[in-house]
């Protein structure tokens, strides 16, 4: 048989008795794990959304020119600086990648996978009614099937043909046998080609982003903006991704013996600075939603201050009677415990269903929702919640437990 | 019936001093007196004269400024609080004018209180419900709150609950206070037949007729044993 815990009765009934006043006190606390643990989710279905993404290509390389620093050319928008497109042939070749490199890179890592050159560049384009801005590629034809995948047209065959990303057809509302101009006719040389199709939707990459890109051939884009020969990256699909580390050493060792002449990087070097950026901004976020719980500390104290007052008669009773302080101690930290339970718990199911909806608005995706890494942050939120509670019953209990019985009993 | 002849409270020159900011008052002033196990004392004496301040020390609320308090064989002057309140869970049983009831707990569990609390395990003996029913409460009355109960009522359940962890010592203060004539006497016939049954009981009251049912009267006057 369980001891019965007659001191938890006293603070089940306690609360039970000031309902109204206790169900208001634990709302705060039922607010602040909702607000945590909802930050939380975001935040982790985030990043594992993006790890989903960046992780379909752990088997990628990219290898830029040596540029001092770290950074990732493949990512976010290209790479290049715009409007670059006809600049002297000193700069680029700081930045480019030489076919002797290139090379090289293919004779080491041409059996382990598929190994191409990329160039890129931004650079203005034009239709019949709207002007914009966008990634232009020029890629080996031969590539052209392995490396980009077609939602509707075909793959260009000539040099005045390209295939177009998703949310550029979208945007300049294009269709295989679109026209469109690439560059400015006041800047450099300009070439009129013709949508022939659009891509599938592909999302953050490292490799190509290709969905707000034009893509065509090597010839088309070296007509229109030379240096043949000089390639923003190289890329390589690696056959299996065990095999990313060797490549990557190899590569290292052939090419930057003497000095450093190239970057190779990877996914999980990527993944590793996104995961670290998101990591902050959750905290940072998680940090704000806490002020929520600090607020409802400050009201579950309140409130046990108010129970101490209104009981200080039964504490003299009890103590009289043979209770020692640190079981009046512990009957206070119970009713704060209760308060912190009711709330969490409810905080619990509501961040439940606020999560989801928070985390389909934020995210986009509720694939990730239901993994431990996601739902993790309700029992840390309700931990939270409830640890917060007990600290604020501390002053309170100890309070009650230091009552002079005899005072306390006179009390009416 | 026990032979009256060892003390089992023993006070030697107590003396209670509260400091004010008006100046110290001296509640008891070199008290010495002593009680006999199995006695029924009556303490009296007008408000003022220090016998609640007498009760509390030997109720283990208080300790003295000065002077020796012998409880059952223990020197109480020097007790941390936590002995102090083993002594008033173990050794004491205190029945109040105001009943001082728990109001959150049923009748029943107000008695099984104290017994909870020292022994950390439940009654499966049966001695909760024993004394309750040998003081006239029901079952059904058990599982009333104390304000659903009556005066009377109140007090028998306060009176079960000091007598639940068998005390050597039942003090009492004004136990008929807060109860009608007839129901005063009933509860005095329940402390008469307690301490014909040995147990020690120490009762205030300013009644001469209801200290009649002790067998000495010691009367305070200015914090001294007049």
């Amino acid at each position: 048989m369980i001891l019965k815990d007659i001191l938890l009765q006293l603070s089940v009934r306690s609360v039970r008795l000031h309902f109204l006043r206790s169900v208001l006190a634990a709302l705060g606390i039922v607010i602040g794990v909702v607000a945590i643990a909802a930050m939380g989710m975001m935040g982790a279905n985030m990043t594992l959304s993006v790890t989903g993404e960046l992780s379909q290509m752990a088997n990628n390389l990219v290898v830029t020119a040596y540029t001092g620093g770290g950074g990732f050319m493949g990512f976010g928008g290209g790479g290049g600086p715009p409007g670059s497109g006809s600049g002297g042939s000193q700069s680029r070749e700081e930045q480019m990648i030489t076919q002797d490199q290139f090379r090289n890179i293919r004779d080491i890592a041409g059996s382990y996978g598929t190994v191409y050159y990329v160039y890129s560049q931004s650079d203005s384009i034009e239709t019949s009614d709207q002007w914009g801005r966008a990634t232009i590629y020029g890629l080996d034809p031969d590539i052209f099937a392995e490396v980009l995948e077609l939602e509707e047209g075909d793959y260009p065959k000539s040099t005045t043909t390209v295939v177009i990303g998703p949310r550029i057809a979208e945007r300049f509302g294009l269709e295989p046998g679109s026209k469109l101009v690439i560059g400015d006719s006041d800047e450099g040389s300009t070439a009129t080609v013709r949508v022939v199709g659009i891509l599938k939707e592909k999302g953050m990459s490292m490799d190509l982003n290709t969905d707000s890109a034009i893509v065509g051939s090597e010839k088309l884009y070296t007509g229109i903006y030379g240096g043949e020969g000089e390639y923003r990256q190289v890329n390589i699909v690696l056959d299996d991704v065990d095999n990313v580390d060797t490549v990557k050493e190899e590569i290292l060792a052939e090419l930057n013996d003497r000095d450093d002449e190239v970057t190779v990087q990877d996914s999980s070097s990527m993944l590793e600075s996104i995961t670290s950026v998101l990591g902050t901004i959750t905290t940072f976020v998680m940090g704000i939603a806490g002020v929520s719980l600090v607020v409802a500390a400050v009201s579950i104290f309140n409130v046990m201050m108010m129970s101490v007052t209104e009981r200080v008669r039964e504490i003299g009773i009890l103590r009289s009677i043979g209770t020692q302080r640190n079981d009046v101690r512990r009957m206070f930290l119970y009713e704060a415990g209760i308060l912190g339970i009711v709330g969490g718990v409810i905080g619990a199911v509501a961040s439940l269903l606020i999560g989801y909806i928070v985390v389909l608005g934020m995210v986009g995706t509720t694939e990730f929702f239901f993994t431990w890494q996601s739902l993790w942050y309700i029992p840390f939120a309700m931990a939270i919640g409830i640890g917060i509670c007990i600290i604020s019953g501390v002053y309170p209990a100890w309070q009650a437990s230091s009552l002079d019985p005899i005072e306390a009993l006179r009390a009416e | 019936m026990q032979a009256k002849s060892r003390p089992v409270i023993t006070l030697d020159r107590v003396t209670k001093v509260y400091p004010l900011q008006s100046g110290d008052v001296t509640a008891l002033n070199k008290i010495s007196l002593s009680i006999n196990e199995g006695e029924f004392v009556a303490i009296m004496g007008p408000s003022g004269s220090g016998k609640s301040t007498l009760l509390n020390q030997i109720g283990c609320l208080d300790v003295p400024t000065s002077g020796t308090l012998t409880l059952a064989g223990r020197e109480v002057g020097a007790m941390n609080d936590r002995e102090l309140t083993d002594l008033r869970l173990t050794t004491i049983g205190y029945i109040f004018q105001k009943f001082n009831l728990i109001p959150l707990l049923t009748a029943y569990e107000n008695v099984e209180y104290p017994y909870l609390m020292k022994h950390r395990k439940n009654d499966d003996t049966g001695h909760v419900r024993h004394l309750l029913d040998q003081l006239g409460i029901d079952e059904a009355l058990s599982a009333h709150k104390p304000p659903q109960l009556s005066g009377g009522q109140q007090q028998r359940v306060a009176i079960a609950r000091a007598l639940v962890n068998d005390p050597a010592i039942l003090l009492c203060d004004e136990p008929t206070g807060n109860l009608d004539s007839q129901t005063g006497i009933q509860i005095m016939e329940v402390l008469a037949q307690l301490n014909r049954r040995g147990r020690t009981i120490i009762m205030v009251t300013h009644e001469r007729d209801i200290a009649a049912y002790a067998e000495r009267t010691i009367t305070i006057r200015d914090g001294r044993v007049a």
